[in-house]
């Protein structure tokens, strides 16, 4: 009789199990998240005094001081911010049709790219205005062909869009290079700002702030996305051709075209980032330009659960990251190498994304069950 | 037959947030028995199981295996105490073979393939399954991988054995090859419990009957005591009408003619071979034959989901007198003509609804397109959520819960639900109580019959003859794709209807 029970204590049992978990309030998760980012500062805290031996209190200060301490660095902040924002807005509607775009990165890259070509070929022909509305216009076009082409082939011929949209990021890379190529003549690889004189297609001040136009727009952008998915009709079929493509086909939702449809959108929000980013800020064109936040923002959106409201908190804080970090290797009385800002934020993240097992699972331990057993 | 006991439940509860699964349980289960476990939907009959099988830990409570205090943490657990659960849905690597997923996932031991399969066949020629270990799954049919399931909870040396709802996809004939096993089991001196909404076979199956009621325990009975009406008294807590009230079609007049259909499916299989009959309104017509006879293909070339190789397909539009023909058009093709059309598939949550969708959402998916334009409006899909689990006694904590969630018989309620309400002039159901409790059952045949009065054109796929003869005025047979024959619901024999099921594929085996 009481075998299967004494095979149960005799078999090696690991210390505890994991299950997964219904659902859990909103301010639980919230406090699982805060804790893991005390805890990756914790730990960071550790290396600091590794590797450096300073006061990780001072290095925080630093990269707070470094984000927040002027009006200059902290519209840096705001700016960077901007740009990864408005990435991950612009991939998350593709997100949740579970098409995985991740390149994001070329279709930006495209985007800045047919604003410096307009700027480059028109010149000073057009009034400012004018030539803004033209580029704007052409870096939409240029990220929704981009995204464009592998949503086709995903549409009309199920090929694989991840890969797909990866190789258009190299494609894209080898274009801007070809371009700098062709305008430089030297050979540098370097190409100055353009309308450096008449500041032609330049996006203007506002309140004297370089990038307040840029900061405006990705809010605007993530306000309008946010009501997109959750109010209107094509939001409606975002989420039901994402969650069951037969389910899509029985209510008679034509799944191609909205796989398109949303693709094109993804792309041409895409473009529009290019367009800042050359419009608002550097009023040229490098192959780096997309600085890699085409593959960062899929974290931020993911993070957000694609909700944009939520991507708000999680751009800026891999934003503040980066800019923090890169303060510390410009503190001159810090002297530290980039390294360490980078180290910080690949900790903060890491435990962020590994907070995410603990909403989703319970651990339970057995050593607690098996003393009830005793009692 | 010793009435030794093996498996004691004391006084169980489990919540999930606010909803009460089960309260204060109580139940007992002998060795060489089997139990059958009765209640309504959402009575919280999975969850006690799952508590027992180690997918939930109950809140409180005692499970007692062989007089022991056992603490049952996880699916591993449970195989320690030698209990085994087969799952409605099943958990199998499609993949691999049959003895490749019975060997899965138990470690300790070397494993030699060989060995294996001599051990497997060796269980099978015990209790007398049909099994072919090399075979792969993903080559089975559903009662080959319920099989599968069974042989490997038996192989890790299962005495416990429950069964959610095995019968809920076997044809009657499968249901009754897998009773012949479970008694051979019973007489093994194995325990075992069996879910099933169906009365019949619980009387037919078990030697006693527990029953849940709204996550309480009411109480257990010996079958022998027990008939339809004493088991749905205590499953329902009051006297049920279990008759179905079949009015005589009015003003019948024909609302759908179908001709000559020719289907292929995608591996290049026949599914439909000339098939023609017409549906009538103000009558139902039921459809009959072997699961996978081609009412699936045939339901969506209607519905406007399938591709037909050749055929037509009518609609007279009552209010026009004009006649439409619907093949290869789009459902919204279909519904820009004006026919309203109401189709309950077979996969409810996968095509009938979006699991992860909350109910009221679920609503919109027919009506999202109506109101102003761009921009969703909820309003009207949230007012026929709330009608709806009042009118069909949804059991849901709210109108925002995701239909996931819900337990198999209320997502049913909601899907018919909404197919009803977009006052259709055609409605098809597939298997539509398929899991469903006998409450709800019906329910769902009432709300059909309503229908029916209305002069909608009623099209029901079912698989329990008593019920397509005591429902359907008239019963179209199919057998392989093929129309066997149509009878006459109200002097329908069936033995008739079950020769008529089996016919053309007994012709065609014979000419292969
Ligand atoms: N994971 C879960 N999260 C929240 N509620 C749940 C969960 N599982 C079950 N429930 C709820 O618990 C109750 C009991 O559900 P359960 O699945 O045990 O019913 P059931 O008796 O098996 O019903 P059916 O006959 O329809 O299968 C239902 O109200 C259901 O909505
Ligand atoms: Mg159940």
């Amino acid at each position: 009789m009481n075998k299967t029970a004494a095979q149960a204590e005799k078999k090696h049992e690991s210390l505890f199990y994991v299950t997964k978990r219904d659902t859990m309030p909103f301010w639980k998760s919230s406090l699982i998240r805060v804790i893991a980012v005390i805890a990756a500062l914790i730990i960071s805290s550790v290396f600091i005094v590794a590797l450096t031996g300073k006061s990780p209190l001072k290095i925080y200060s630093a990269m707070i001081e470094g984000s927040f301490g002027t009006v200059r660095t902290f519209w840096d902040l705001l700016q960077n911010m901007a740009m990864l924002l408005g990435i991950a807005v612009a991939v998350t509607p593709a997100f949740r049709m579970k098409f995985w775009n991740i390149g994001a990165e070329g279709q930006v890259l495209m985007g800045c790219l047919a604003s410096v070509i307009c700027m480059y070929y028109i010149g000073s022909a057009l009034p400012s205005w004018l030539l803004i509305i033209v580029m704007a216009v052409a870096s939409m076009a240029a990220g929704a062909i981009w995204a464009g082409i592998p949503g086709f082939f995903k549409a009309k011929w199920n090929t694989n869009e991840t890969l797909f949209t990866l190789m258009m990021n190299y494609v894209a890379i080898q274009l801007v290079s070809f371009f700098i190529a062709v305008w430089v003549p030297s050979g540098s690889g370097i190409l100055y700002p353009v309308n450096t004189d008449t500041e032609c297609g330049w996006l203007p001040k506002v309140f004297g702030q370089q990038y307040f136009l840029n900061v405006a727009i990705v809010a605007i952008l993530t306000v309008g996305m946010f009501i997109y998915l959750r109010y209107t009709k094509h939001g409606y079929e975002i989420s039901v051709v994402g969650e069951s493509e037969n389910t899509a086909k029985y209510i008679g939702i034509n799944v191609k075209k909205v796989i398109i449809r949303t693709v094109l959108l993804s792309g041409a929000l895409c473009g529009v980032i290019g367009f800042l980013l050359v419009s608002g800020k550097n009023h040229m064109i490098n192959t780096s330009m997309a600085g890699g936040n085409g593959f960062t923002a899929i974290m931020v959106s993911w993070l957000a659960k694609f909700n944009p409201f939520y991507m708000i908190l999680t751009a800026f804080l891999v934003s503040f990251l980066k800019i923090g970090g890169s303060a510390l290797a410009r503190d001159p009385l810090l002297k530290l190498s980039t390294s360490l800002g980078d180290i910080i934020s690949a900790i903060v993240i890491l435990f962020i994304i590994g907070s995410e097992f603990f909403i989703r699972y319970r651990i339970n331990y057995r050593g607690r069950k098996a003393e009830h057993k005793n009692v | 037959m010793s009435k030794d006991v093996s498996l004691e439940l004391k006084n169980i509860s489990k919540s999930f947030g606010r909803v009460a699964a089960n309260k204060d349980v109580c139940l007992t289960v002998y060795r060489g028995e089997i139990l059958a476990l009765l209640g309504e939907n959402g009575s919280g009959k999975t969850t006690l199981m799952n508590m027992i099988s180690g997918i939930y830990h109950p809140d409180s409570g005692e499970i007692i295996i062989n007089g022991e205090n056992a603490v049952i943490n996880s699916p591993r657990d449970a195989f320690d105490y030698n209990i085994g659960m087969i799952h409605q849905h099943f958990k199998l690597v499609n993949v691999f073979t049959s003895t490749e997923n019975i060997i899965l996932g138990i470690d300790g031991k070397k494993f030699n393939l060989e060995t294996a399969e001599k051990e497997v066949k060796a269980i099978a020629d015990k209790y007398g399954f049909e099994i072919d270990p090399k075979k792969k799954v993903y080559e089975m049919s559903v009662s080959e991988k319920q099989t599968v399931e069974i042989i490997k909870v038996l192989y890790r040396g299962a005495d416990i054995l429950i069964l959610d709802e095995p019968t809920a996809v076997l044809t009657p004939q499968e249901a009754q090859k897998l009773f012949a096993i479970l008694r051979r089991m019973r007489d093994d001196n194995k325990s075992i419990i069996i879910i099933t909404h169906k009365l019949h076979e619980v009387l037919e199956i078990s030697d006693r009957v527990s029953v849940l009621r709204k996550g309480e325990y009411v109480g257990t009975v010996e079958t022998k005591d027990a008939d339809e009406s004493i088991l749905t008294e205590m499953m329902v807590g009051k006297k049920v009408d279990l008759n179905i009230h079949r009015s005589e079609p009015v003003n019948a007049a024909v609302r759908l003619e179908v001709s000559g259909l020719n289907c292929t499916r995608r591996d290049g299989v026949k599914a439909l071979s000339d098939v023609s009959f017409v549906a009538r309104s103000g009558e139902i017509l039921g459809i009959a034959g072997i699961s996978g006879s081609g009412q699936r293909e045939l339901l969506e070339a209607i519905a406007g989901l399938q591709k037909l190789d050749s055929g037509s397909i009518i609609y007279h539009d009552p209010k026009t007198g004009k006649d439409e023909n619907l093949r290869d058009k789009t459902p919204v093709q279909i519904r820009e003509l004006g026919v309203r059309l109401s189709f309950v598939p077979e996969d409810r949550l996968g095509m009938g609804l979006v699991g992860n969708m909350d109910i009221t959402d679920n609503m919109m998916l027919r009506s999202y397109r109506s109101g102003r334009p761009v921009f969703l409006d909820r309003h009207p899909p949230k007012e026929l959520a709330q009608r709806i689990i009042e009118d069909l006694e949804v059991v849901t904590p709210s109108a925002e819960t995701p239909v996931r969630r819900l337990s198999g018989g209320n997502v049913q309620k909601v899907l018919v639900g909404r197919e009803i309400a977009a006052a259709p002039t055609v409605l098809m159901a597939a298997y539509p109580v398929r899991g469903l409790d006998i409450n709800s059952s019906y329910l769902i045949y009432d709300l059909l019959n309503k229908q029916k009065e209305n002069g909608v054109a009623v099209i029901f796929v079912g698989e329990d003859l008593d019920v397509l003869i005591e429902l359907c005025d008239r019963i179209l047979v199919i057998g392989g794709g093929r129309v066997t024959g149509v009878v006459d619901g109200r002097e329908a024999k069936k033995e008739e209807i079950g020769l008529l099921m089996t016919k053309t594929v007994k012709e065609e085996s014979a000419n292969e």
